[in-house]
């Protein structure tokens, strides 16, 4: 087994030796998602990860770049968000700085000049074109463009260029190449549908919610303080919130904030009492917590 | 935010209902294994799965970095690169049980109820509601009155008049911010314009050039119901979408539903209000029926809507919400209209009755997918709707 600071992506030998990398990175993956990402190296294929907020999409392009010992690269995506954002963007004032220090210099050849100004340095590289510049066999950099469904329409267009054949073509400059495709971990909350072209170049999992012992073993992973009784009482409690049909249902984030909260206030068990000051770590919105509040009771001993 | 990963799948991700011992692993030799997952492929986009050739061998080339052999490897390497949408996972569980235990998956059409004419004796109580209303639209001019009259109780004349005045309105039309970029006096700056002036000065910066995007029409997408319910307002309304059409031909799309769904688009294009509403007449074979909105809504996504239609569109739905089908089918569709939709408007005529809640199934299983709720029973409400669409 490779020790755990570095090693290329072609080393995995199979899913289940990812599964335990990241495993050593505090991060449990299931079947799927380990078959998913290691497809997804080997085949150098992005990965369309969708799922609810707090699932853990982010945190897996996180436990990932740092399991690949690479930096992880992130575009968060929002309405509006075009090209000199994503891509690259010209650097206008240094340009123009140039052009006086040139001129002050009393450089004549305006040809050269010219050239000068659309020179790589004068480039500002945004996360797209910074994946693929620093990406390379042996170190591959993972790229995380954070919920799409929140960019608009264009953007995927844009994405879809780029993750096509992993290259950006700028018009002053030519084209850039990725040396070895970038890992892509593209995620989105569902609030929209995500064009199928961008789907289909993309290998696709859904992530759930997990289930009561998975959830007991993600959090005893991440907060061993934890005392094991709190641990069963807060994962049943999450699991039951999820079937309340709340506006916003707790993921395992909301699990993992609400065990570290009690943590900190030095709880050993959690009670009525405790839980009502600490709602606030898993239900963010007031009516969910009202209506938490009034039956506080059941859902402590539900089960 | 810390988190970590979940359990795959709806069902728990329990592979071939063979288990691993048979099925997947008697083919061995490469040109068996494309042969069989062609199969596979065409029993899951005989289910509704959209298998096509690209990911079909996206799913080859997976299989290639797997066991064949091992039957939870094949699950998985379909899964992922065949599958595109949680309603596809249980499909295509379901594919991979029957397929690789040796049956041919059952396909099972779902097969259309036959189309009931079924007509609402809802008609609208004839009566001056509107008339003693606020005295203040009473005092009004003879116009001012007739645009805020409820179109069901117009004379014929004043119907007439009506049906003028909608042909005249104007930028029934939405637009949206395009890629492309014009000079403006505010916005991002130009680098283009700033340095070609520059060097046009011989070096010296004198102003900055800014740029804005341009704007570009946003589809209009008009769904009206002309079932027996709204057959009142159906003629108003359809000529409303013909406005619509007159303004943006390229951008506007109609469709009528009722017992069916009908594309009515071109029919409208017709420069004269009277023959486009004839023509339209003549393409709807279900004028007055009942109204199955959930289904029909369903059968407009997946033809039209999600294959780009509906897509940053401002979608106009013009019903009273009456549902003979499963609301909860017509919620959740409206839900999927939503996500893709920029802007989902809903107009129900009834909704300027005094009293008006919206206590149908269909209605109450809409409303909270809908942007914009607005009335659209009378020219003056007709015009706020063309103005929601406008801000859209």
């Amino acid at each position: 087994m490779p020790n755990t600071a570095s090693f290329p992506a072609s080393d995995f030998a199979s899913p289940t030796a990812l599964s335990e990398a990241l495993d050593r990175h505090a991060y449990l993956a299931d079947e799927g998602l380990a078959t998913a990402c290691f497809l997804s190296l080997r085949m150098s294929r992005p990965l369309f990860l969708e799922g609810e907020a707090g699932v853990g999409k982010t945190e897996l392009a996180k436990t990932l770049a740092a399991v690949l010992d690479v930096p992880l690269i992130r575009l968060q995506c929002y309405e509006g968000l075009d090209a000199a954002q994503a891509l690259y963007d010209w650097d206008f004032p240094r340009q123009l700085l140039h052009l006086r220090a040139a001129e002050a210099a009393g450089v004549t050849d305006v040809q050269r000049l010219e050239s000068e100004l659309y020179d790589r340095r004068f480039l500002v590289a945004r996360p797209l074109l910074r994946a693929l510049e620093t990406s390379s066999a042996d170190r591959p950099s993972v790229l995380l463009v954070d919920e799409i469904d929140r960019a608009d329409d264009e953007f995927e267009a844009f994405l879809l260029e780029v993750l096509s054949d992993f290259t950006i073509s700028i018009p002053e400059l030519g084209t850039v190449r990725a040396e070895h495709p970038p890992v892509v971990i593209v995620t989105s909350n569902r609030t929209r549908e995500v064009h199928d072209a961008l789907k289909r170049r993309c290998l696709y999992h859904w992530l759930e919610h997990p289930a009561f012992d998975r959830e007991v073993a993600i959090i005893r992973r991440r907060l061993p303080e934890a005392s094991e009784r709190l641990v069963r009482q807060v994962a049943g409690a999450a699991a039951r919130l999820r079937g309340l049909d709340l506006l916003k249902t707790p993921g395992v984030a909301e699990s993992l904030d609400w065990t570290e909260a009690l943590v900190a206030l030095g709880a050993r068990d959690l009670d009525p009492d405790t839980a009502a000051v600490t709602l606030g770590a898993v239900l963010k919105y007031r009516e969910d917590t009202e209506r938490v509040v009034r039956g506080l009771d059941v859902l402590l001993n539900g089960s | 935010m810390g988190g970590a990963s979940g359990r795959a799948g709806p069902s728990e991700p329990e592979p071939p209902g063979a288990g691993p011992s048979d099925g997947a692993e008697r083919r061995t030799s490469p040109r068996d294994v494309v042969a069989t997952m062609a199969g596979f492929a065409r029993t899951l986009r005989a289910a509704g799965v959209n298998a096509d050739p690209e990911r079909l061998q996206a799913m080859i080339a997976a299989l290639d970095r797997l066991d064949v052999e091992n039957a939870r490897d094949v699950y998985w390497a379909g899964r992922l690169t065949l599958c595109a949408d949680p309603a596809d996972l249980r499909r295509y569980d379901r594919c991979f049980a029957a397929y690789f235990s040796g049956e041919s998956a059952s396909v099972r059409r779902v097969s259309r109820p036959p189309v009931v004419a079924a007509r609402f004796a809802a008609r609208s109580e004839v009566g001056g509601q509107e008339r003693r209303g606020d005295p203040s639209v009473a005092a009004a001019s003879e116009a001012e009155v007739l645009r805020r009259r409820d179109v069901a109780r117009l004379s014929a004349a004043e119907r007439a008049e009506v049906r003028r005045l909608i042909a005249l309105l104007q930028d029934v039309s939405a637009r949206r911010r395009s890629r492309r970029f014009a000079p403006a006096h505010r916005g991002r700056l130009d680098p283009g314009r700033t340095v070609r002036s520059v060097l046009r000065r011989g070096g010296e910066v004198s102003r900055l050039h800014h740029r804005a995007h341009r704007t570009r029409p946003r589809r209009v997408v008009l769904l009206v119901d002309v079932s027996g319910s709204m057959s009142p307002y159906a003629d108003v309304l359809l000529r409303f979408a013909h406005a619509a059409v007159r303004c943006a031909p390229r951008s506007t799309e109609v469709f009528t539903v009722g017992t069916r769904l009908t594309r009515v688009t071109r029919e409208l294009r017709h420069r004269e209000p009277d023959a486009a509403i004839a023509a339209v007449s003549s393409a709807i074979p279900d004028w007055s029926g009942g109204t199955r909105l959930g289904e029909e809504l369903k059968e407009f996504l997946d033809r039209y809507g999600q294959r780009g239609m509906a897509r940053g569109a401002v979608v106009v739905v013009a019903s009273d919400g009456w549902e003979r089908g499963d609301a909860t089918l017509l919620g959740a569709q409206m839900a999927r209209l939503r996500r893709l939709a920029h802007r989902v408007v809903w107009a129900n005529p009834h909704k300027a009755r005094p009293g008006y809640e919206p206590l149908t199934a269909g209605m109450a299983a809409a409303l909270p997918h809908v942007d914009d709720f607005v009335a659209g029973h009378s020219l003056a409400a007709l015009e706020e709707l063309a103005g929601v669409i406008g801000d859209a």
